[in-house]
């Protein structure tokens, strides 16, 4: 493990945020605290989605079908066999790994918006066989889960296991996994050249990411403590990827900035709308129908614009701006050359 | 057997919105390498707008429809101008965020200044049936076929034997050396998306009536089908998308009226899908999609 | 007055500097060339001219300045064929060629260039309408000159077009570069890592070393200039 300068500022970041996050229930009430436990539910899920499109560069629109299976294992086992639902997460986690290994392979041939419509069909066939196998899953009624947790105790339950899935990510990553991934999103081609087993490294990303995902769906069902198929909807596929993106695509860090923006930006649009139009001096309601996710698609073109490579990309620019002043002088370039003795190759 | 051809023109007059639609996409794929995950949400957007002048304003259904694909038009290339070029430098993924927030947007949009309430847009077209011998073919879906197909064949003459069109190909197919010909590229772009958004308005208007009320979600189902017909062609051929969508069309009613246990409406969809991807595991390129030679 | 003048011109890619003050001039009717080493700037002299890549310093065309995009220096007659030929190659031959006439507006005129271009390369109408990524490299470098020519251009720029092709075809090439000079006086800028095909067929050059004019001279006299010879001529 190499200390050099581009390890401690995400490490230190990785830091403060633990930090945050430890001290953050003596600030917060309930409802917050709530609604933070969904934030690390999303977390968890978007960190799995960041390993396969960020860094092993598979493209998937369908993780909201493996936060289904997760959600769904832990709700069947605790409801309907008596377990424990906090015993029920890593269950869930492989069910849904094994799900993601098992797409894997008809995905291996496929790239793209091949493998991207390919993910679509995940979510939209899990639904649909939820509501089909209604005496299981309770169909599109949904299923309430046994224990209702308050905001404290879904806080205090979601956020230590974030915590160990993220340091999970980051051991997996700085692997020689992760250095496959990384080499198979640059070229598939080099990477099986210098020996990547691209069946098994595709495959097993696919696996890995779906397990995130369904201990992130695992989670979810337990904070909200009641599971429905519709919950699962391509919507919230992309709503993962949003969070991806607007973190910084390939970065782990950025992935909690991600996750607070899908979980409070639409939350707090008409807020946000009220904010915008006051000075503009308009009188629209910010709670008609459509309005807020007007805001919440503007503000999320705003991000794009401002920061194209994510809040990790801001900062990763603001960080080399930093330096620059710091270390270097203003050049002009390399100086002339005699013409020279020997031709270069 | 009259049951089959009957279900085959039904399927027809389906594809033939699917096909519109999946034509979009492959247009703006072909110009930008992106998917317009908010295609469908420009045709609805479209189609919002011809119902308020014909609902709102009296005005009758054809002058409508002409006039909002010809606003549809410039507000694609505004969109393109406006929304989408600022990014071209970002990754594609960035620029397929950005249609996606362009969906939430117009969503949201139609709802704010329309209400989501359901609301009626009725169709130009006859909705009984012709008697051809014993068949009884359905007059709606052979109308909205024919309409489709004229859009398609203007489409193809225009990029065909027209100059701008042959420079919008060349823009796509190589933009540096098409500016080094003296192509503004960017305009072309910008035409590009104007012809998508225009097929996608027609794709609305005719969707519309075609599930009898309409609410702001009504192109979402439309435009999976869409996709799916798309990459089912190969994405980057027109000709697969539009054979791609009357073909799913055609298939989804069929499977429908045989095997209605199975396929319940609800299923139609998951059955759409599963189709795509048995097609992409033996054709990963589509059916007509140029396969790409890598032995790895 | 030169038909065009670059004074002090610096271009980069991002942060990185790749032109550090070139001054060069191109007469009508000559064949200038520019030398130099992989990386040297040669490609990118071209492109700060046809606007591809930033600039800052003075390029001057026909005694007025030049504009700084592609199309703008396109419509003011400069035709450049860029790197690996920028053949449009889904499209077919006769395509390729119409486009290379887009800014013209005299269909006669267009349709007697296009005439001409089949009689000096009648294979070009044998093929016309094979997509043009089927052919040969040699083949495709044919191409990218007739098409530039259909633009009718007062100023060619070529960029390295014996990369990667056989040396019998390289000459071929040459030959039919230097006859429509004579011909047709049409004026040519070339970029060439090939040394000596290059000095053969320009009046005048330049050696092009890390980003700045190393040397500059006739032709002929760069042939005998002794630094020349053992670094790029390779005797």
């Amino acid at each position: 493990m190499t200390l050099n300068r581009g390890f401690l500022v995400p490490a230190g970041l990785a830091l403060a945020g633990a930090l945050v996050i430890v001290l953050l229930p003596f600030w917060l009430e309930d409802t917050n605290e709530y609604r933070f436990a969904f934030v690390a539910a999303f977390f968890i899920a978007a960190l799995g989605l960041q390993i396969l499109t960020g860094y092993a560069g598979q493209i998937s629109l369908g993780h909201s079908g493996f936060m289904l299976i997760g959600a769904y294992v832990t709700t069947i086992l605790s409801v309907d066999h008596g377990w424990n639902d906090l015993a029920t997460i890593p269950l869930a986690g492989l069910v849904s790994a094994v799900a993601g290994f098992l797409f894997g392979f008809p995905a291996l041939r496929l790239r793209g918006v091949y493998l991207a419509l390919a993910t679509f069909a995940i979510p939209i066939a899990l639904i649909a066989l939820a509501k089909k196998y209604e005496g299981l899953t309770g169909g599109g009624g949904g299923k309430s889960l046994t224990r209702v947790l308050t905001g404290h105790e879904a806080y205090m339950t979601t956020w230590p296991i974030a915590g160990v899935m993220f340091v999970l990510a980051w051991l997996i990553l700085r692997g020689r996994l992760g250095r496959a991934f990384r080499t198979i999103r640059e070229s598939e081609i080099a990477a099986v050249s210098v020996g990547v087993n691209l069946t098994l490294t595709k495959t097993l990303a696919f696996g890995i990411s779906a397990g995130f995902a369904g201990i992130g769906g695992s989670l979810y069902a337990i904070t909200i403590g009641f599971v429905n198929p519709d919950t699962f909807l391509i919507a919230l596929s992309i709503l993962l990827l949003v969070g991806v993106i607007v973190g910084g695509l390939g970065s782990l860090v950025g992935v909690i900035f991600g996750a607070l923006f899908i979980e409070y930006v639409p939350l707090y649009a008409p807020e946000i709308l009220d904010w915008v139009q006051r000075p503009l001096g308009l009188n629209l309601d910010p709670k008609a129908a459509g309005a807020p996710a007007v805001v919440y698609g503007s503000i999320l073109l705003l991000v794009l614009y401002v920061a194209p490579n994510g809040v990790a990309g801001l900062l990763r620019s603001a960080i080399r701006i930093l330096r620059r002043r710091l270390y270097t002088s203003t050049g002009t370039g390399p100086p002339g050359q005699v013409v020279p003795k020997r031709r270069e190759a | 057997m009259t049951q089959f051809v009957q279900q085959v023109v039904a399927g027809l007059g389906d594809g033939a919105i699917y096909a519109s639609l999946a034509l979009a996409l492959v247009l703006i794929y072909r110009a930008t390498h992106v998917i317009n995950f908010a295609q469908g949400e420009m045709g609805m957007f479209s189609t919002y707008i011809a119902w308020s002048l014909i609902t709102n304003h009296g005005w009758s259904f054809w002058p409508a429809f002409f006039f909002t694909i010809l606003v549809s038009f410039l507000g694609g290339a505004a969109i393109q101008q406006t929304v989408i070029r600022p990014l071209s430098r970002a990754g594609e993924l960035t620029i397929v965020m950005a249609t996606i927030a362009l969906l939430v947007i117009l969503n949201g949009l139609a709802s704010w200044i329309w209400k989501p309430d359901e609301k009626l847009l009725l169709s130009p077209f006859p909705t009984g049936t012709w008697s051809v011998g014993d068949v009884q073919v359905p007059q709606q879906s052979v109308f909205n076929l024919l309409v489709v197909l004229v859009c398609v064949v203007l489409l193809w003459a225009f990029f065909r034997f027209t100059k701008m069109g042959l420079a919008l190909r060349s823009s796509a197919v190589n933009p540096t050396a098409s500016r080094l010909l003296g192509v503004r590229v960017t305009w072309m772009l910008a035409i590009g998306w104007g012809f998508a958004a225009a097929l996608s308005a027609v794709a609305g208007m005719l969707a519309a009536p075609a599930q009898f009320v309409f609410s702001p979600n009504f192109m979402q189902v439309v435009i999976i089908y869409a996709f799916a017909a798309a990459v089912l062609g190969g994405i980057e051929s027109p000709v697969g998308a539009v054979v791609g969508g009357l073909a799913l069309g055609v298939t989804i009613n069929l499977l429908g009226t045989y095997l209605p246990g199975q396929i319940t409406p609800d299923m139609r969809l998951p059955v759409a899908l599963a189709i795509l991807l048995a097609v992409l595991i033996f054709r990963p390129a589509g059916l007509l999609g140029r396969a790409v030679v890598r032995r790895v | 007055m030169p038909l065009l003048e670059l004074t002090d011109v610096h271009a980069r890619y991002g942060p990185v500097r790749a032109l550090h003050g070139v001054s060069l001039r191109v007469d009508e009717g000559e064949i200038v060339a520019l030398l130099g080493a992989n990386g040297a700037g040669k490609t990118t002299t071209l492109r700060a001219i046809s606007g591809m890549v930033a600039r800052e310093g003075g390029v001057v065309f026909d005694g007025k300045p030049l504009p700084r995009s592609p199309e703008g220096a396109a419509r003011l007659g400069i035709t450049h064929v860029p790197e690996g030929r920028g053949i449009l190659a889904e499209l077919t031959v006769r395509e390729n060629l119409q486009m290379g006439a887009y800014l013209r507006r005299d269909r006669k005129g267009v349709a007697a260039d296009l005439e001409q271009a089949y009689q000096e390369l009648p294979w070009l109408a044998e093929r016309s309408d094979q997509q043009a990524g089927t052919l040969s490299g040699g083949e495709q470098q044919m191409l990218a000159l007739e098409r530039a020519l259909m633009s009718r251009p007062r100023l060619l720029l070529l960029d390295e077009p014996s990369l990667g092709l056989a040396p019998l075809i390289v000459r071929e090439f040459f030959r039919l570069v230097r006859e429509l000079n004579e011909s047709r006086g049409l004026t040519v800028l070339v970029v060439e890592q090939n040394a000596n095909v290059a000095l053969d067929v320009s009046a005048r050059a330049y050696l092009i070393e890390v980003g700045r004019v190393a040397l500059e001279g006739e032709s002929a006299e760069l042939r005998e200039h002794e630094g020349v010879r053992k670094s790029y001529l390779g005797y």
